[in-house]
């Protein structure tokens, strides 16, 4: 990874300009040319410094219905339980997190009836209690990693 | 349906979804190619973009990186109980912390104390844990109790979809 590079991961992660011809407007903001900078992008998708480029939806606002949730689970039954999570095409990430409440995930349905479907599911499929969290108010969303 | 779907053409938006869910093809003209597949011209198509983001609808068009390759291979979920009549002030000002990078108003449930979450990020266990010590700072008086919970293994990353 070089200086370019670098500036261009810090800059993308704020976004396109919404202009016409977009790569020529950020070339000159970084004083490169439009078709160095597409081919630095796909080189860094390419080894997997980037796992995306591309608009990122906030599908809360198109519709669709969303939770935190735990489950505290027994060692013994914990990768059955993973494993149970990982079959489900609802659930969006599972983190493993050193607490009482040691999986953490993320429901991702079309509406909120599908939402408490899936945790009634998982009730089910799993015999434990599902700690539902859904957010009430959103402060701040905003990943920004400088390199 | 949130209000703001009404706004726009529901069809339209999703096949922009799809059709850009695994990224932007990286063209000299991202705009005419976007129009190109939804039968649009470019300006519609920037008109339409900028509309979305505006109403938040699109954060950006924006590259994600892989923050365990770039280095940040520690985060916490913090958690904190914190007087409800104070959340108005001390969410946005944990929100506008640099290191924190997702901060919300969560419920509380029976056996669950927690009202307030911000995610943050580091390269060492140390930096995620002064962070924090940053945070319990800033929350003082109006905070009665916290947690971090530190992520130790990722079970499942598949992204969200509708």
């Amino acid at each position: 990874m070089d200086d370019l590079d670098r500036r261009l991961i810090n800059r993308l992660q704020l976004g396109l300009p919404l202009v016409p011809r977009p790569w020529e407007a950020l070339a000159e903001e970084l004083h490169s040319d439009a078709a160095t900078l597409r081919a630095r992008v796909q080189a860094l998708l390419d080894d997997g410094t980037l796992t995306r480029f591309g608009p990122m939806f906030d599908i809360d606002r198109l519709g669709g219905a969303f939770t935190l949730a735990a489950l505290s689970v027994p060692e013994e039954r914990f990768d059955a339980v993973a494993a149970i999570l990982d079959g489900l095409p609802e659930v969006a990430h599972n983190y493993r997190r050193e607490h009482e409440w040691n999986m953490w995930f993320v429901l991702g349905c079309a509406t909120p009836e599908g939402i408490s479907d899936t945790i009634a599911r998982i009730e089910t499929l799993t015999g434990l209690p599902v700690l539902n969290l859904p957010k009430e108010e959103t402060y701040h969303v905003g990943l920004h990693f400088p390199v | 349906m949130s209000a703001c779907t009404s706004r726009y053409d529901g069809a339209l938006i999703r096949r922009l979804m799809e059709l850009t869910q695994a990224g932007l093809p990286l063209v000299d003209n991202p705009w005419a190619w976007i129009g190109e597949q939804l039968g649009l011209d470019e300006q519609a198509v920037l008109d339409l973009l900028r509309q979305l983001q505006n109403d938040g609808a699109i954060r950006r068009i924006a590259a994600v990186p892989n923050h365990y390759r770039l280095g940040y291979r520690h985060n916490g979920m913090t958690v904190w109980d914190v007087d409800d009549a104070e959340l108005p002030r001390l969410g946005p000002l944990l929100g506008a912390q640099p290191f924190v990078s997702h901060c919300y108003r969560r419920p509380r449930r029976d056996g669950w104390r927690y009202n307030l979450f911000a995610m943050v990020h580091g390269r060492s266990a140390e930096e995620i844990e002064a962070y924090r010590a940053q945070i319990r700072e800033l929350l003082g008086e109006a905070c009665r109790a916290d947690e971090m919970l530190v992520s130790s293994r990722i079970l499942k990353k598949t992204g969200l979809r509708i």
